[in-house]
């Protein structure tokens, strides 16, 4: 399973933290620290994964943000490549042709769509048409209080 | 009291920061302003301000005191608030916190809801930070979820109910009558989940793994559902670069793996389907080869057949000569696993493995170059040792120690000639000399003393790199213990493997003195210089030279360097009689056990019988030329270092032949043994002496008798037997003075005709008191194989009343029991 995925900017700055391990926050605060400083080190001509720890950590560079998973020993890397790539294709479909601006902006839909996409590490669904049409849904829904209730926009 | 600022506008303007300390006043700002709204209990911007709070979060700073807000968000009624709660208790609540339960009762009424947008923000979160109490009491209802026909609520209960399992293992059999069905379901999403669910229930439970097996039948009905994925046209929902849904084709492969592990049965249902996945599936972009690998995977843990395990490593083989870097780490991680189980499968594709050492990848250098040693075996050492000596040259130092490591782990087991075997460790030593681990230094000093025939050859090489380079410490080291050992060689030329060099005394002298000034050398080193310095007193005839630098170093600063030069002085002194036999040469030493980088003892899929192990010396065989004059001083069969005898030309005392003394090292107690001796050689010494006693009380008694008694100086023998060898007797001289003054510098000596051997050990001490207050005791060894009568010629003397005094008497009165 994914222990957790984490997306960073070139210069160090968290844009998302998502653990699948209930881990003190002490703790997570040092791997982040720690996993960060591994991969922004890293040249461009290295392959994806590397060890650190017990764990096999798979990332990608989109734009300017990295995208770090950490998988267990007997996950498949290669297609956790895919599931990053699946989340980013979910994100530029979303937010149309995605940056790191809408993640910094709008971090709480970046959440939902991952939280549409992933439970407990694990892919709910293979179809990027299903999980956007849910997030789409789920918006409505959100639209549709916010009109009764209030007129109230984040 | 205006509205709470917006989450955007808080982020905008925090952005705007110049510095850290800036942003963290107004975070501070805003926090104050946000801990007054939640004092005012206020709904309406509750959610506003438990977003602004996770942002900050995000940036590093404290927000725990939301975490009961994020709570009252849960227990709203609206879908906004109920969202953002959610992803608050997610990112702030810890289930090490009790305040985590009160999360319980919320999602137990939303896992209800009628929305099922709310069931499904209820189940992804239970999912993903459940505690095991929470788990434990919302089973249930995910359970009654699992069954539903909603496809969205399917497949978010089932992966829900694998972090139940996860958290709570007993509670797995609640969920089994539901999964029945899972996966006879269309969608894809409840297939994958299902799929998911399956793999940890066999994961976790070997029960439930073996039920799916022959109850369920599981194995026929993924190879129906693979294929219908693999055979069905295009699918643009699932499609990713042309195949059809990757990631279910990957999960099933990874349960098939478990399904087929050790199990005949299952393996051979599936190896039609494998084979098809295997060579079908489009290798051009990423995803094919990430199907491949799983199929790879698969393959080599079930029972496959050998024509399938031979396509899977040819598959790794291909993906070894992928451009894609990602592509050639993962196929060597596989080949590192498989290495063991299908070594000759694996060899062939050895050069292409040893072409990565030359790539960019650290992780898949590194591979690379476990996989080589892995893969070297007496057939290909010299064309393997000569591309992995080129790789310890140019890699980076992280490598170094490993791969030098490895170097020597390979090279002892399997070096075609002992020449060549000294060479490679050179080379090593002085490409890689300051990496080598700190017990390389020991396991080469044995290697090579073991290597008899080549002291001339490995000193002279040693030497030579040593002129060239002091600064490598382990190489500066083995070659300074060589020099002293070997020296005497070196200076007379007598190196058969290459051309001989003409050296000095004084030159290797001005060698090793300038290791002990220079810099670059340790404080280990220079005791090794030293040392070596030392032993060359026997071998040079420079010994006046070497007097001076070892009395020098008497009063050096460091107290190692002192201690030894104070004990090798007094060698020069008091002791001068016994320097010979301590610096000796050393005697073939046992191996110890080699721990390398890998452990494993394997046959490197040799077809001929391996090179024989000549380094593994038989314990108790002696080179012929030191054969002869041999006293095993404890005469046991274990693990001794054989002390040999020599008889250096000293000049004939007036008493007859008189033999050396051999100082027992340990059971004199006076002086330290030689420091020579490498640190890992375990203690044989005392061993052998623990478990051999000297003196056996079995033997019959033989009765005491006095040697000589003179002028108030009596001298008693006692005797022993020497239990497993009854050749030597063991004598103990008891001295006892009647007089009333003291006899000091007291010394006994004692002589035997020729065909005995003898060997004195320390005395007591050397003062004799007046009127029998005590007495000075020695022991002594004779050897007597032909079981001659023994006789001895004793010399005493002493200093007693100021004067000295000197005798010599014939001791001729031994019981026979002590030479019969």
């Amino acid at each position: 399973m994914m222990r957790f995925m984490l997306l960073f900017s070139r210069q160090g700055k968290l844009r998302l933290q998502k653990w699948y391990t209930a881990t003190a926050e002490r703790d997570k605060k040092k791997m982040v620290r720690e996993l960060m400083q591994v991969v922004l080190a890293r040249k461009p001509k290295m392959s994806s994964f590397l060890e650190w720890r017990d764990l096999k950590i798979v990332y990608k560079r989109y734009a300017s943000l990295y995208f770090c998973c950490a998988v267990e020993e007997q996950d498949n890397e290669l297609i956790t490549l895919e599931v990053i790539h699946r989340f980013v294709e979910l994100l530029d479909k979303y937010f149309g042709s995605v940056c790191e601006l809408d993640i910094i902006f709008n971090f709480e839909k970046a959440y939902f769509i991952l939280d549409e996409f992933l439970i407990g590490g694990e892919i709910q669904d293979t179809s990027k048409k299903s999980v956007l049409k849910a997030i789409e849904q789920a918006d409505l829904l959100q639209e549709v209080h916010t009109h009764t209730h209030h007129r109230e926009k984040k | 009291m205006p509205a709470p600022i917006r989450l955007r506008e808080l982020i905008r303007t925090i952005r705007t920061a110049r510095t850290q300390a800036e942003e963290r006043e107004m975070i501070q700002k805003e926090c104050a302003a946000i801990r007054s709204s939640f004092r005012e209990e206020d709904n309406t911007y509750r959610c506003r301000n438990v977003a602004k709070l996770l942002y900050m979060h995000m940036l590093g700073y404290p927000a725990h005191f939301g975490q009961l807000e994020c709570l009252k968000l849960i227990a709203s009624q609206k879908f906004t608030d109920k969202r953002i709660g959610y992803l608050g208790a997610m990112l702030l609540l810890d289930e090490r916190q009790d305040v985590h339960l009160l999360m319980t009762n919320c999602i137990k009424n939303d896992l209800n809801h009628s929305t099922q947008y709310v069931q499904g923000l209820a189940l992804c979160t239970l999912g993903c930070m459940g505690s095991s109490e929470m788990c434990r009491d919302l089973a249930g209802e995910v359970e009654k979820l699992l069954k539903t026909s909603n496809s969205y609520l399917r497949k978010k209960a089932a992966l829900c109910a694998v972090h139940v399992i996860r958290k709570v293992p007993e509670l797995m059999e609640m969920f089994l009558p539901a999964t029945k069905n899972l996966l006879s379901e269309k969608n894809h999403g409840v297939l994958h989940t299902s799929v998911v669910l399956l793999t940890e229930m066999c994961e976790r439970s070997p029960d439930m793994l073996l039920h799916f097996r022959k109850v369920w039948l599981l194995v026929p009905q993924l190879v129906r559902i693979l294929k219908n994925l693999i055979m069905s046209g295009y699918s643009p929902e699932h499609d990713v670069s042309g195949i059809s849904d990757p990631f279910l084709q990957v999960r099933i492969l990874r349960l098939l793996r478990i399904l087929g592990r050790s199990d005949d049965d299952s393996s051979e249902a599936m190896n039609d389907i494998l084979a098809q996945v295997a060579t079908n599936t489009e290798t051009s972009k990423n995803v094919g080869n990430a199907i491949l690998y799983e199929t790879v995977l698969t393959i080599m843990d079930i029972k496959s057949e050998s024509g399938l395990r031979v396509l899977a490593i040819n598959i790794l083989g291909r993906f070894l000569l992928n451009n894609d870097k990602n592509i050639r780490y993962v196929a060597l991680t596989s080949l590192l696993k498989t290495v063991q189980t299908d070594h000759n499968a694996v060899q062939r594709h050895r050069s292409t493995i040893v072409d990565c050492l030359k790539d960019l990848d650290v992780s898949i250098k590194r591979r690379a170059m476990e996989l080589s040693f892995a893969l070297v075996n007496g057939n290909n050492i010299r064309g393997m040792m000569k591309e992995l000596l080129y790789f310890l040259d140019s890699c980076d130092p992280e490598f170094k120690a490993d791969c030098a490591s490895g170097v020597f782990l390979a090279a002892e087991k399997y070096a075609p000639s002992k020449r060549w075997h000294i060479d490679t460790i050179m080379r090593v030593l002085t490409t890689a000399g300051s990496y080598v681990r700190d017990d390389s230094v020991p396991n080469l000093i044995q290697l090579i003393t073991n290597s008899v025939e080549m002291h001339a050859y490995t000193v002279q090489r040693l030497y030579k790199a040593l002129l060239d380079d002091i600064s490598q410490q382990p190489l500066v080291q083995v070659s300074s213990w060589c020099i002293g050992e070997y020296g005497d060689l070196l200076v007379s030329g007598q190196c058969e493997e290459e051309e001989p060099i003409q050296v000095t005394e004084d030159e290797v002298l001005d060698v090793l003195e300038g290791l002990l000034v220079s810099n670059l050398s340790t404080p280990v080193t220079r005791g090794y210089s030293l040392t070596a310095i030392m032993k060359l007193s026997t071998r040079f005839s420079s010994v006046n030279r070497i007097k001076k630098v070892v009395s020098i170093y008497g009063s050096s600063i460091d107290v190692e360097l002192q201690q030894r030069a104070v004990e090798y002085n007094a060698l020069f002194k008091k002791y001068d009689h016994m320097r010979p036999a301590l610096l000796e040469r050393m005697p073939i030493m046992e191996k110890t056990a080699s721990n390398g980088p890998t452990e494993i003892m394997q046959t490197n899929g040799e077809t001929e019988p391996s090179v024989p192990d000549t380094k593994h010396l038989p314990l108790v065989t002696q080179p012929a030329n030191q054969a002869n004059d041999l006293l095993d001083l404890l005469g046991g069969n274990d693990v001794m270092p054989v002390i040999q005898t020599t008889l250096p030309t000293k000049p004939a005392s007036a008493g007859g032949e008189l033999l050396d003394l051999l100082g027992d090292l340990s059971l004199s107690g006076g002086l330290a043994p030689a420091p020579s001796v490498p640190v890992s050689q375990p203690p044989f010494l005392l061993d052998g002496l623990s478990s051999q006693p000297l003196f056996n009380d079995t033997s019959a008694a033989i009765p005491p008798m006095t040697a000589y008694s003179k002028n108030g100086l009596k001298i008693e023998f006692t005797f022993e037997r020497a239990n497993p060898n009854p050749n030597i007797a063991v004598i103990t001289i008891h001295a006892t003075n009647t007089t009333e003054a003291d006899m000091t510098e007291f010394v006994f000596q004692a002589a035997v005709p020729k065909t005995f051997q003898l060997q004195l050990l320390s005395p007591s001490s050397n003062i004799v008191p007046a009127l029998n207050q005590g007495s000075v005791t020695q022991v002594i060894r004779v050897l007597n194989p032909q079981k001659q009568q023994l006789r001895m010629r004793v010399k005493l003397t002493y200093t007693h009343k100021g004067s000295p005094v000197q005798d010599l008497a014939e001791v001729n009165n031994f019981p026979p029991q002590s030479w019969q």
